[in-house]
């Protein structure tokens, strides 16, 4: 299988989870529209419930956040000129600070995975394609991986739902993936703000991206993708305008496996110093 | 139209009530010119998830914590020979260790029925995994153990067959010892090892304190139930004297807005009560010898100081800007 560069492959038939290549997500907040239309291709597919009927008040999102019955979540962000310099549109600075961007978040699908690593039922599973899937029917719900994502993206899905217990976050749509198709959120992505394909050529096309939007003033775009870290890169990355806090995005984020050998060098500590406390009481305070 | 106009007000009040409420009930108006508001991240969303557990899970690092260090003290007790303070401190890694810690660890289960999937993998890397497994251990040596030292201790059966079964009692015994240790601080390590900014701060005091406040709690209740020896008191002092610089080490070692969930928040001072009773009023109370006041001040102490870590969780995964100030720790 050849790369297809930056073509656009979110509307064509592929083979990627027969061929084992690994894809990804590039959302691209610069040609997102706001349009919500990928939440509601989400919920449609994967027939999630709804996550509340309230308005926030915060600019055009009353979603909130990604969570167990939210697996895309289209960000409204209203920027002044402290954000950045550059607005978009033709008006100057003095005339308009205002800037406006949306961002569709969803499950990062990390080269290592915190959910995953902290899955005590093995439910959490990496699929052919690279993605981070939870099996619905092994997961019983013990709530650790809502506590290891360092990105906040699963969760559990609250009562009375019929076996609503379990955690639940985006599958990549590998349902959809295993028959050849793209993920609903990229297939009706109108503008291909979401781009589906594969990993190496949808990088490349980021950091394209990064270098155009550049040229044409945008000097704050940046690539949203945490390499240096111990998530080691995320498959599903981002173009960011700003900084990463703004969109809620930890600048540096960590797989929680890191802080285990501290933690169980202190429990092992603990559990010697306890034993030879209880022998000393014995032998010497009988 | 000016800074001064109806609308104006009227927006930055709608804003202020949005904050507030998280809802905006009323009709709004058009945003031109407006204030754009401020809140750290995205919109003060936040960005890990706090925990998800109940009042289940407090309790069960409570009574599992008990559990667990009960048979280490029925270990100390059987090597140096004191039959009735074994039997008591197997009963209670029992009834806590194989029963209630089981039955509040599936109580909070989403999906209960399904508790036997935890047995489906091993995974060093997952500190739930293990402890399913440390569980699991500790119940299968704590069972055989209580009923091998109860058969022995009761002189069921004569000759040969009492001389092995002394020793399945100890070997079982010993081992629950073994697994019981890992019980008490493994849980420690669970929520040391997440990316909640005041848990994994707080990784290396978090398993020191839970197998401490096990230990002494352990001990605590052996009193309470009549044991009243040197021995027991001895553990008394220094479980009280390990929390109390715990406590010290919890105040002096802040991390700023990472773990201001501890420092500055409410239920930070769910901790530090529970630390209080804990350390440095159990330390009193024994050092007068008040020894029951001081053991129902350590068994309260490490009750509400587990309430607290969990809620304590809750508040600081709530809060985007401790996520983001621990990371330059």
């Amino acid at each position: 299988m050849i790369g297809e560069g930056i073509q656009s492959t979110n509307q064509r038939k592929h083979s990627y989870v027969q061929d084992r290549v690994e894809v990804g997500f590039f959302t691209d907040p610069s040609v997102c529209i706001g349009c919500k239309a990928c939440e509601v291709a989400c919920k449609e597919w994967n027939q999630v419930p709804d996550d509340g009927f309230t308005w926030s008040g915060n600019s055009y999102d009353n979603t909130g956040h990604l969570g167990a019955s939210t697996w895309r979540h289209v960000m409204f962000l209203e920027q002044d000129r402290a954000k950045g310099d550059q607005i978009a549109g033709p008006m100057s600075l003095d005339e308009d600070p205002f800037r406006w961007v949306f961002l569709s978040d969803v499950c990062k699908h990390c080269e290592e995975a915190g959910c995953l690593e902290a899955c005590p039922t093995g439910s959490i599973v990496r699929t052919e394609v690279g993605s981070v899937l939870v099996q619905n029917d092994v997961c019983n719900g013990c709530g650790y991986c809502v506590v290891s994502c360092p990105f906040g993206v699963i969760d559990r899905r609250p009562e009375p739902l019929h076996d609503a217990g379990g955690a639940f976050k985006c599958t990549f749509c590998y349902d959809r993936q295993k028959s050849g198709l793209v993920p609903a959120c990229a297939k009706v992505c109108p503008t291909e703000s979401i781009v589906f394909g594969r990993l190496d050529d949808l990088r490349a096309r980021g950091a394209e991206r990064v270098r155009q939007l550049q040229q044409s003033g945008y000097n704050d775009a940046q690539l949203y993708d945490p390499t240096e870290t111990s998530v080691r890169g995320i498959h599903a990355f981002f173009l960011i305008l700003g900084e990463p806090e703004a969109y809620g995005l930890p600048p540096k984020p960590q797989i929680p496996t890191i802080y285990l050998k501290s933690a169980w060098t202190s429990a092992f500590t603990t559990a010697v110093a306890s034993i030879i406390a209880t022998l000393v009481a014995f032998a010497f305070f009988s | 139209m000016t800074i001064n106009s109806p609308s104006e007000k009227r927006l930055e009040e709608l804003r202020e009530q949005a904050w507030k409420d998280g809802v905006v009930p009323g009709k709004g108006v058009d945003v031109a010119g407006g204030p754009i508001p401020r809140k750290p991240g995205y919109y003060g969303q936040p960005v890990v998830k706090p925990p998800v557990w109940t009042w289940e899970i407090p309790l069960y690092f409570f009574f599992g914590g008990m559990a667990g260090m009960s048979p280490v003290i029925a270990s100390g007790a059987i090597i140096f020979h004191h039959l009735d303070l074994a039997r008591t401190a197997m009963w209670i890694a029992a009834v806590a260790g194989a029963v209630l810690s089981p039955i509040l660890l599936i109580m909070d289960l989403g999906r209960p029925h399904l508790f036997l999937n935890m047995l489906r993998v091993f995974k060093h890397q997952s500190a739930m995994s293990m402890g399913a497994w440390i569980l699991s251990a500790f119940g299968a040596c704590v069972v055989p153990g209580l009923i091998a030292l109860e058969l022995h201790g009761h002189q069921i059966f004569p000759g040969t067959l009492d001389q092995l079964l002394r020793a399945a009692a100890g070997v079982f015994i010993f081992g629950s010892a073994i697994f019981g240790t890992l019980l008490a601080t493994y849980t420690g390590v669970l929520i040391g090892a997440t990316a909640i900014p005041a848990w994994f701060l707080h990784r290396t005091l978090l398993p020191i304190h839970f197998g401490t406040a096990g230990l002494g709690s352990a001990a605590a209740l052996l009193e309470l139930l009549g044991h009243r020896i040197p021995t027991l008191n001895f553990l008394g002092f220094y479980v009280a004297g390990v929390e109390t610089a715990l406590l010290i080490w919890l105040s002096i070692d802040k991390h700023g807005a990472a773990d201001r969930a501890i420092h500055e928040h409410g239920t930070g001072w769910l901790i530090r009560i529970g630390e209080i009773l804990n350390g440095p009023l159990a330390l009193v109370l024994r050092f007068f010898s008040l020894v029951p006041f001081a053991a129902i001040s350590f068994l309260i102490g490490s009750l509400v100081s587990r309430v607290g870590w969990i809620a304590v969780g809750k508040v600081s995964g709530s809060d985007p800007e401790s996520v983001f100030a621990a990371e330059s720790y």
